[in-house]
């Protein structure tokens, strides 16, 4: 989608019940819970690129944030824990014509998916990536994940979480990703201006939501409700000039967030496809 | 025009692919099923597929499952540890009624096994590898030819039924070098799968149809459906209601019933005089083919009954070839696994009896004739 990058952004005002199948409504995430805000985000993304939802195809894997391309109005598929990825790869590369977004979990992609995620970014297919990273597995009602905090209690730390985190974007950049980035869900904007960037990306993109459990780790962890929980998350991070607003103290330990990495390396499925038009054109 | 050529069964099978009109490969190498990956990726180029070897058979199952959810003809192929790793992904597939056809050649096991030696070690976990109920077609060719054949034959029946389609066969069938005239085996036509049409309003995704199979929604052409594992209503979304649920599984396999006659096929040799019958797949139905020459030139009636449907089993078949059989034999590269269903559907009418080989050299037609006269006397 390179010449995407130069197609004016659709100005018409966003609504999200023109991207949403109105009618599996009610939803079925807790109150509060970050993943609706980051659905949001991605579709606003959707609706300033013009994206036409016939080729746009969203594939999620389980866990609440899986459960999201349910109520997404596209071709969606939900698939298997951890496996998201493999099945965009086929679909990506069967279907260069569309628009493959992945949204996918902090377990599902970084604990049973990690061997998928290292090598999508490796590869470089045209895919995006959406991991909403809320540090606990939600769905199966609140075990340790690879990025729950240490000292954090979950159902399976009852003591508090003893292992190390993972830092997803790190990881991602290491394998080779493209694109990176990450946001909190309180910046909304400058999610949807991220995903924007992500989707538009020629290559492999990878975004970190920093998503919020309010139901199960907030309430585990004392961590108060939803404006409590998003707005320390804000606070913990490095500001950016990627951001609208830049209204929290600099900290040097903080993750930061907006476009870590932004390199151009060549598209998986067009290498591939030139390979072969090479091959056939030479009548092998 | 004769076409004659040496190939390996391995090798057939990705030749049958690209003759049913596989455009898509994904794939993780394994012994003895790594020529099929290597064929492919020398064939798919040519017509404008598309080979990709992943990072694992996990992946190499999703990889399969998510580009026929674009459309495509897809397959993949593995052994042993491979095929285990594979049942998440398949029975998605199985669950979300997702064409594709596996490619497994069978190796000894349990674990890494022999890797270079034949085994039938499989038949089980081919028919209730994935967990929970489910539709599964499974071929078993017993020749070169018949990778060939029964590889597009699976295309066929994936494509036709939106089932998923294992074809079995031992080391000795993938490695087995034969004469084929590939000329002579092309499909007079090839069978499509039927994307939905029409009226996007209101449409579901897996509505109950006269023939029991969906029409396929695929993605761009304008019906924005969804796909999950979990049980589904017609809608394509999850329902946990009790009645709703039931009904959509039992459609998934009252499908495989209704379509019973397109799915069943089986080879009889010399079995409507047989005392003995012997049931047999793959190379262990080779033996028991020469087996049954030997024995008849001995004066011993016996006959054969290859399965080439082996799942689901072709039940009426074998009961109507049995006739005045005294006895039925199984020989076969396991511990007894096809014989469960044999004993299953023949104990109480007459013995059963197996001949069972795990040393990881195929049954010969001398083991056979041995045992047949042993069961006689
Ligand atoms: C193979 C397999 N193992 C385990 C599960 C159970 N399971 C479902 S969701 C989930 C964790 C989800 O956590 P995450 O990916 O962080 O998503 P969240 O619910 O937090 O959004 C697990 C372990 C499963 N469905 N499949
Ligand atoms: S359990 Fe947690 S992650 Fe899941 S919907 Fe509720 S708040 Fe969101
Ligand atoms: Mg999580």
């Amino acid at each position: 989608m390179k010449d995407a990058v130069e197609t004016p952004l659709n100005e018409a005002e966003f609504h999200i019940n023109d991207y949403i199948r109105l009618e599996q409504m009610p939803h079925f995430l807790c109150p509060g819970c970050g993943h609706g805000i980051a659905l949001r985000a991605l579709l606003w993304a959707v609706h300033e690129l013009g994206i036409d939802k016939d080729k746009l195809a969203i594939v999620s894997g389980i866990g609440c944030s899986g459960r999201l391309s349910a109520y997404i109005d596209a071709n969606t598929f939900h698939t298997t824990h951890g496996r998201p990825l493999a099945y965009a790869t086929g679909l990506a590369l069967a279907r260069p014509d569309l628009h493959v977004i992945v949204i996918t979990g902090d377990g599902d992609s970084l604990a049973i998916g990690g061997n998928h995620l290292i090598h999508a970014c490796r590869r470089n297919l045209n895919l995006t990536c959406m991991m909403l990273n809320n540090e606990i597995y939600g769905m199966t009602g609140g075990q340790v994940s690879p990025t729950t905090s240490p000292d954090r209690y979950t159902t399976t730390t009852p003591a508090g979480n003893t292992e190390p985190v993972f830092d997803a974007c790190a990881l991602a950049t290491a394998a080779g990703a493209g694109f990176v980035g990450r946001e909190v869900t309180m910046q909304v904007t400058g999610l949807k201006n991220l995903m924007r960037d992500a989707i538009q990306h020629d290559g492999f993109s990878f975004v970190e939501v920093i998503s919020d459990c309010t139901e199960i780790y907030g309430r585990k962890n004392d961590l108060g409700n939803s404006p409590e929980m998003i707005l320390s998350q804000k606070s913990q991070m490095r500001p950016d000039a990627y951001r609208n607003t830049v209204d929290v103290p600099f900290r040097p330990n903080a993750l930061t967030c907006g476009v870590l990495t932004k390199t151009d390396r060549p598209e998986y499925g067009k290498a591939y496809r030139d390979m072969t038009a090479r091959l056939r054109g030479e009548g092998k | 025009m004769a076409n004659q050529i040496n190939l390996q069964g391995n090798q057939a099978c990705a030749l049958g692919a690209i003759a049913a009109g596989c455009t898509f490969y994904a794939g993780y190498p394994i012994t003895p099923s790594s020529e099929v990956a290597e064929a492919m990726s020398r064939e798919l180029p040519k017509v404008g597929g598309t080979f990709i070897q992943m990072e694992d058979e996990i992946a190499s199952m999703g990889a399969v499952v998510g580009a026929s959810m674009g459309g495509l003809k897809a397959m993949t192929a593995t052994s042993g540890p491979g095929f285990s790793l594979k049942q998440e992904n398949l029975g998605y597939a199985c669950g979300a009624e997702i064409p594709c056809v596996i490619i497994n050649v069978m190796r000894g096991g349990p674990s890494t096994g022999m890797p270079t030696r034949p085994a039938q070690g499989d038949i089980m976990q081919a028919r209730w590898g994935t967990h929970g109920d489910h539709p599964i077609i499974v071929l078993t060719p017993a020749s070169v030819a018949e990778c060939y054949t029964e590889t597009i034959r699976a295309f066929e029946l994936t494509e036709r039924l939106r089932v998923p389609v294992i074809v079995l066969i031992d080391e000795v069938i993938g490695h087995l070098v034969e004469t084929v005239d590939l000329d002579a085996l092309q499909p007079e036509k090839l069978v499509e799968r039927t994307f939905a049409t029409g009226s996007k309003d209101g449409f579901e995704p897996y509505a109950v149809t006269d023939d029991m199979i969906p029409p396929f929604p695929r993605p761009g052409d304008g019906f924005r459906s969804h796909t999950t594992g979990l049980t589904h209503l017609p809608s394509g979304f999850p329902t946990q209601n009790p009645a709703k649920a039931e009904a959509a599984l039992v459609r998934t396999t009252d499908k495989l019933d209704l379509h019973a006659d397109l799915i069943a096929s089986n080879e009889l040799v010399q079995t409507k005089d047989a005392d003995l019958l012997i049931v047999a797949l793959g190379i262990s139905a080779r033996a028991a083919q020469q087996a049954v020459t030997d024995l008849r030139a001995d004066g011993i009636k016996a006959g054969l009954f290859r399965p080439k449907t082996l799942w689901p089993f072709p039940e009426s078949d074998l009961k109507a070839c049995v006739n005045g059989a005294k006895a039925i034999l199984v020989p076969e590269m396991n511990q007894g696994q096809m014989i469960l269903e044999i004993e299953r559907l023949m104990a109480r009418d007459l013995p059963v009896i197996g001949l069972n080989k795990i040393d990881g050299e195929a049954i010969t037609p001398a083991e056979i004739v041995a045992k047949v006269n042993e069961v006689l006397s």
